[in-house]
C-alpha cells in the first residue's frame, strides 16, 4: 500500500508511543516478534472492504475512534471480575475470568491443577517455560492478508496460556471469561497461546463478555496446537452489547489423528468478526467448525473460516447457520483449501441463512480451492427465510404463528448447538437462544455484575 | 488399474487441436502498438461517423488510467499492448455482390472449419456471419431474414446503416467504463456481428457467428450487439478457432444483449480458441465481458456455454434480471486440460419482482488444468420473491490439476430463496468397476461417465451444435480420464 490510510495511521501512532512501555513489561521472546509484526501491519493496514476477506465488513465504524489502550493491568479492577460469576447452572468448569485482556494476579499468576494442566499468563509462562513458548509461539498465526493479526503480534501485552501435558485427559472443562468494563471506550488486544500435546484431551470455553456500556473494541489472537491422536474442543459463546466490537482470530494447528473442533456461537454484540483457522497438518486428522449466530437491530456479524488440508487422509466439516433481524447483516466467508499432496480429502461445508426483514442482509462466499484429484468435497450455501409449508403445518395443529416461527428457528439453531458436548452448556445455549429469539434475553439478564 | 487407467487418461486427453491450421489470405494490417492515432486509424478505416470516434477515444483515455485487474484466480503473462496489431482485415476486393466474389482462400478456410458459407447453409438452416481476424467477411441469408425484418449482419455494416438503433443501444448494457478489457474493447473493437429482432418476431432460424483469428501477433476485439424487441425470439450461436501458434494472442470481445418486454434471447458459444501445445506454450488470451439485460418483464436471456479451447479463459456471462417476473440462465461447460487456466461464471443481478436465475456450471479439470468458478447472485432490496438455484459441480481428472470455486452470494431480500451447491470429486473407481463389470472398457466408461456429467448442459444446446460440442468434449479429452 503506498498511501497509508488515515485509520492505520491511528493504530502506527500508538504503536510507536507506546513499543518502549510494552517492551518493558513483556518477555523478550514476545518482543521479538514485534518489530517484524509492525512492518507487516505497516504494510496491510487496517482492512478495508477492498481486502477481499474484508468484502462484507466494514471496520471503520469502530476502528477510527480515539480509545485509551491498556497496557497494564489496573489492580483495583480486578475486584469487580472476582464478583463474576457464570450463570450457566450446573457448569462444573474450572474458570479463570479476564478483565480487558489482563489475567488477575491477585490469583497468581501462573498456576497448575491438580490433573496437571498449567494455566496463566502468557507473559509469564514465557519466562517459566521458554522452550514451550519459543516452540509453539507465533507458528500457527501465519497470514499475508489479514493486518490485524499482526498488529496484535505487534502490541499485545498478556493473554491466557493453557498447557495440557502429554497423556492427560481432562474431564472437566476449563472455561475463560473475557470481560470488559471501563468507564471509558477502550481498545484491548489479548493473545493467547494452548498447546495440547499428544494423547491429551482437553476443553475449552471462551465466554466473551461486557459489563459497562461503553464502546470497546476487542482484537485478539489464539494459538492453538492439538498434538498427535489429541482430542480438543474449543467453545466459545460471545454477549456483548451493541457498541462493543469484537474481532478473534483463532488458529488451530492439528497433528496425526487429531480431532479439533471449533464451535462460536454468536448470541449479542455490535460488530463480530471471527476467523478461525484450521492446519490440519497431519495425516487423518479430523476438525469441525461450528457457528452459530443471531443479529438484529444494527449488529453486524461475519464468520471467516479457512480450511487447510496439508496432509493426506484428513476429514474436515463446517456448519454455520445464522438468523438476521431487525436490519442486522452478516456475513460468511469459507475456505476450503486442499494442497496438491492432500489425497484422500473428505471437506464439507454449510451455510443457512433465514431473514426475517425486508432489511436485514446477508452476504454469502463459501469457496473451494482443490488441486489434488482423490477429494470429496462439497459446499452448500442457503439464504432464505421460513418453510411456509412448515409453519402451515404447525398451525394446522393449532400451534399459533408466532410460536410456530419460533419453534422452527430454534430448530433450524439446534443444529449448531447439539454439537456441544457439554451438557449443562448446550442446555444453557438452548435456553439462551430460545430466549434470544423471543426477544426476552438483554445482555444484562445473563450477567451476574450489578454494574448499578 | 490405476496405472492402465491413467494411461488411457493421457490417451484422452492429449488429443490434438485439429483447427490449428493457417490459412494463407492477404491480410491488411496496420502498425503495431497502440496510442491515439491507432484509434483514429481503425475508426477512418471503417469510415465511422464522429460520434462513435468520440466513443472509442473516451474510452481510450480512460482506458489509459487503467490497471490490469488481478482479482482473477489466474496466472496470466504480462501483456505488452505495444506489439499487438490493433487491427487486420483479409485483403478484400471492393463490394462483394455474390458469393463467387469471395477470396477462395478464405472460402476454403471456413469450409475447413465446417462452416457453411454458401449453398450448404441452405442444408443447415444457419445464418452465419463469419469474423475473420477483425473484420465480417461474409453474412449469409441477409436477404431471407430481411424480409421478416430483422436485421443480422456486421457491426461496421449497422453502424452505416443503421446508426440511431446502434448509439441507442451500444454500451448501454456494457459501459465504455466497465472494465480493463471492455475498455480496451471499446476503443479499438474492429467488429463483430449487429442483430435486431423487431416487435413480434420469432427469429425463423438459429443466427451464428463465427470468429477466426488468422493473422499472427494480432488481437482480435470484436463487439456484439443483440436486441430481441417485444415479444421477440431469437436462438443465437457463437463458435470460435483460431491457428495454432507459439506465441500468445490477446482475444478481447464485448456482447451485449437487450431483452424487451417477451422477448427471449438464448446465446450459445461453443468456444474452441486455440489452447497452446502441451507444455502450456501458445494459445489465446480469451478475456470476454458479455452481459445482457433483460429490460422488459417476463423476458428472458439464456446463456449456455462450452469452453474447450484458449490458454486462458477469462469470462463471466451475466443477466441483469430488471424486469419483473424476467428470467437469467447460465448453464457451462468448461474444461481445462494440459496447461490451461479457466476463470470463469456468471452474475445474476435480480431488480425486478418475481425473478427467477438458474445456474448450471460444470467444471472439468485434466491435465495441470486450472479450473475455477467464479459467480455473483445479488438480490436487491425490492427484488421480492426473487430465486435463485445454483449448482456447481467440479470434476477432477489427474493428480496436478486443480478445482476451485468462488461463489458470492448477496442477498437484500427477505423473500429471496437462494441456493447454492457445489461438489468436487473424480470419478470413482466403483463407477468405473460397475460399467467395466458390464463389459465397457475404462476408456469409454470414462468417456460416459464424463458425457453423462455434461448433459445437463449440452442438452441446452441447439441440435447441432450439441453434436459438435459433444465431439469437442470428447477431443479435450482424450486421453485423461481415470
Amino acid at each position: 500500500m503506498s498511501a497509508v490510510s488515515e485509520v492505520t495511521a491511528r493504530y502506527l501512532n500508538l504503536y510507536n508511543d507506546n513499543i518502549d512501555r510494552i517492551n518493558g513489561i513483556s518477555s523478550p521472546y514476545i518482543n521479538s516478534f514485534r518489530q517484524k509484526a509492525f512492518e507487516k501491519f505497516t504494510e496491510l493496514g487496517v482492512p478495508t472492504r477492498k481486502n477481499e476477506d474484508y468484502k462484507y465488513t466494514n471496520l471503520n465504524v469502530f476502528f477510527d475512534h480515539d480509545y485509551r489502550s491498556l497496557f497494564m493491568p489496573v489492580e483495583a479492577d480486578f475486584a469487580k471480575a472476582d464478583e463474576f460469576r457464570c450463570d450457566v447452572a450446573d457448569l462444573d468448569a474450572q474458570g479463570i475470568v479476564l478483565l480487558n485482556g489482563f489475567y488477575p494476579t491477585l490469583n497468581g499468576k501462573l498456576h497448575q491443577f491438580p490433573n496437571g494442566v498449567w494455566i496463566g499468563s502468557l507473559n509469564e509462562a514465557a519466562v517459566r517455560f521458554p522452550d514451550l513458548v519459543e516452540k509453539h509461539y507465533g507458528k500457527y498465526a501465519q497470514t499475508d492478508k489479514d493486518g490485524l493479526v499482526h498488529l496484535n503480534t505487534a502490541m499485545a501485552s498478556d493473554g491466557v496460556f493453557i498447557y495440557v501435558p502429554e497423556g492427560v485427559v481432562v474431564a472437566q472443562p476449563v472455561q475463560v471469561v473475557n470481560l470488559v468494563h471501563a468507564e471509558e471506550d477502550i481498545f484491548n488486544q489479548h493473545r493467547n497461546l494452548i498447546i495440547v500435546e499428544k494423547n491429551a484431551e482437553f476443553t475449552l470455553i471462551i465466554c466473551d463478555h461486557t459489563l459497562s456500556p461503553g464502546k470497546f473494541l476487542t482484537n485478539a489472537v489464539t494459538e492453538a496446537y492439538v498434538g498427535e491422536n489429541s482430542h480438543f474442543d474449543l467453545i466459545r459463546v460471545q454477549n456483548e452489547h451493541n457498541t462493543a466490537c469484537k474481532i478473534t482470530h483463532t488458529f488451530i494447528h492439528q497433528e496425526k489423528n487429531s480431532v479439533a473442533s471449533s464451535n462460536n456461537l454468536t448470541l449479542h454484540g455490535g460488530l463480530v468478526r471471527n476467523s478461525t483457522y484450521h492446519n490440519l497438518g497431519g495425516e487423518r486428522a479430523e476438525s469441525n467448525s461450528y457457528g452459530l449466530f443471531l443479529g438484529d437491530k444494527f449488529q453486524h456479524i461475519d464468520n471467516f473460516v479457512s480450511v487447510v488440508h496439508s496432509s493426506p487422509n484428513c476429514t474436515s466439516n463446517q456448519l454455520f447457520k445464522g438468523v438476521l433481524d431487525d436490519v442486522a447483516t452478516g456475513a460468511f466467508n469459507g475456505r476450503i483449501l486442499v494442497r496438491p499432496d492432500a489425497q484422500g480429502t473428505l471437506a464439507y461445508q454449510r451455510n443457512n441463512n433465514i431473514l426475517l426483514t425486508d432489511d436485514a442482509k446477508m452476504d454469502t462466499k463459501p469457496q473451494l480451492e482443490i488441486y489434488a484429484d482423490d477429494v470429496k468435497c462439497s459446499h452448500g450455501a442457503t439464504i432464505g427465510q421460513l418453510d411456509d409449508e412448515s409453519l402451515f403445518y404447525l398451525q394446522s395443529r393449532g400451534i399459533n404463528k408466532r410460536e410456530a416461527r419460533v419453534m422452527l428457528m430454534f430448530g433450524f439453531a439446534h443444529e449448531v448447538i447439539q454439537n456441544i458436548k457439554i451438557e449443562a452448556l448446550r442446555e444453557r445455549m438452548d435456553n439462551l437462544v430460545m430466549q434470544r429469539l423471543r426477544g426476552e434475553l438483554s445482555r444484562c439478564a445473563s450477567c451476574m455484575v450489578k454494574c448499578g | 488399474m490405476e496405472k492402465e487407467q491413467d494411461s488411457i487418461l493421457d490417451e484422452v486427453t492429449s488429443g490434438e487441436y485439429k483447427y490449428g491450421f493457417h490459412s494463407d489470405i492477404e491480410t491488411e494490417k496496420i502498425q503495431k502498438g497502440l496510442n491515439e492515432d491507432v484509434v483514429r486509424i481503425i475508426s477512418a478505416k471503417k469510415n465511422e461517423p464522429e460520434w462513435l470516434l468520440e466513443f472509442r477515444l473516451k474510452a481510450y483515455r480512460h482506458w489509459l488510467t487503467m490497471k490490469m485487474p488481478v482479482w482473477p484466480n489466474l496466472r496470466i503473462p504480462e501483456i505488452n499492448y505495444q506489439e499487438i496489431i490493433f487491427y487486420a482485415a483479409p485483403k478484400q476486393r471492393p463490394a462483394l455482390n455474390s458469393i463467387d466474389d469471395i477470396d477462395p482462400e478464405l472460402k476454403r478456410t471456413f469450409d475447413k472449419l465446417g462452416i457453411p458459407l454458401i449453398e450448404q447453409a441452405h442444408l443447415a438452416g444457419v445464418a452465419v456471419d463469419a469474423v475473420m481476424d477483425s473484420v465480417s467477411v461474409k453474412t449469409t441469408f441477409k436477404e431471407t431474414l430481411a424480409e421478416m425484418g430483422i436485421i443480422f449482419c456486421s457491426f461496421s455494416d449497422a453502424v452505416k446503416e443503421y446508426p440511431e438503433l446502434v448509439r441507442r443501444y451500444m454500451g448501454t448494457v456494457v459501459p465504455y467504463t466497465d472494465n480493463f478489457f471492455a475498455t480496451l474493447n471499446s476503443a479499438v473493437f474492429s467488429d463483430g456481428s449487429f442483430c435486431y429482432i423487431p416487435k413480434g418476431v420469432r427469429c425463423p432460424m438459429e443466427l451464428s457467428t463465427y470468429f477466426r483469428i488468422n493473422a499472427a501477433n494480432t488481437g482480435q476485439f470484436e463487439r456484439t450487439l443483440l436486441i430481441a424487441d417485444e415479444e421477440a425470439y431469437v436462438s443465437y450461436l457463437e463458435g470460435c478457432t483460431a491457428p495454432q501458434r507459439d506465441e500468445n494472442q490477446l482475444h478481447a470481445a464485448i456482447v451485449e444483449i437487450i431483452a424487451e418486454k417477451n422477448a427471449e434471447v438464448k446465446y450459445s458459444t461453443v468456444q474452441n480458441w486455440y489452447p497452446g501445445n502441451k507444455e502450456g506454450k501458445g494459445g489465446i488470451f480469451n478475456f470476454v465481458t458479455k452481459r445482457g439485460i433483460c429490460r422488459g418483464e417476463s423476458s428472458k436471456i439464456s446463456w449456455t456455454q462450452i469452453e474447450t479451447g484458449s490458454a486462458i479463459t477469462w469470462k463471466y456471462p451475466s443477466c441483469i434480471l430488471r424486469g419483473d417476473n424476467s428470467i437469467g440462465e447460465f448453464y457451462s461447460v468448461a474444461v481445462t486440460n494440459n496447461h490451461q487456466q479457466a476463470d470463469t461464471g456468471t452474475k445474476m443481478i435480480h431488480i425486478g419482482k418475481n425473478t427467477k436465475s438458474t445456474i448450471v456450471s460444470k467444471g472439468i479439470s485434466a491435465g495441470r488444468g486450472q479450473n475455477s468458478y467464479r459467480g455473483l447472485v445479488k438480490v436487491l432490496k425490492n427484488a421480492t420473491n426473487a430465486r435463485n438455484y445454483s449448482q456447481c459441480d467440479s470434476l477432477l481428472l489427474g493428480d496436478k490439476c486443480g478445482a476451485h470455486t468462488f461463489p458470492y452470494l448477496e442477498v437484500d431480500n427477505q423473500s429471496a430463496i437462494v441456493e447454492h451447491e457445489a461438489t468436487t470429486s473424480r470419478i470413482g473407481e466403483d463407477q468405473i468397476f460397475y460399467c467395466n463389470q458390464r463389459g465397457i472398457s475404462t476408456e469409454d466408461a470414462i468417456g460416459l461417465i464424463v458425457n453423462g456429467y455434461a448433459r445437463e448442459v449440452i442438452n441446452k444446446l441447439p441440435m447441432e451444435f450439441a453434436v459438435e460440442a459433444q465431439k469437442l468434449l470428447q477431443i479435450s479429452l482424450e486421453g485423461s480420464v481415470g
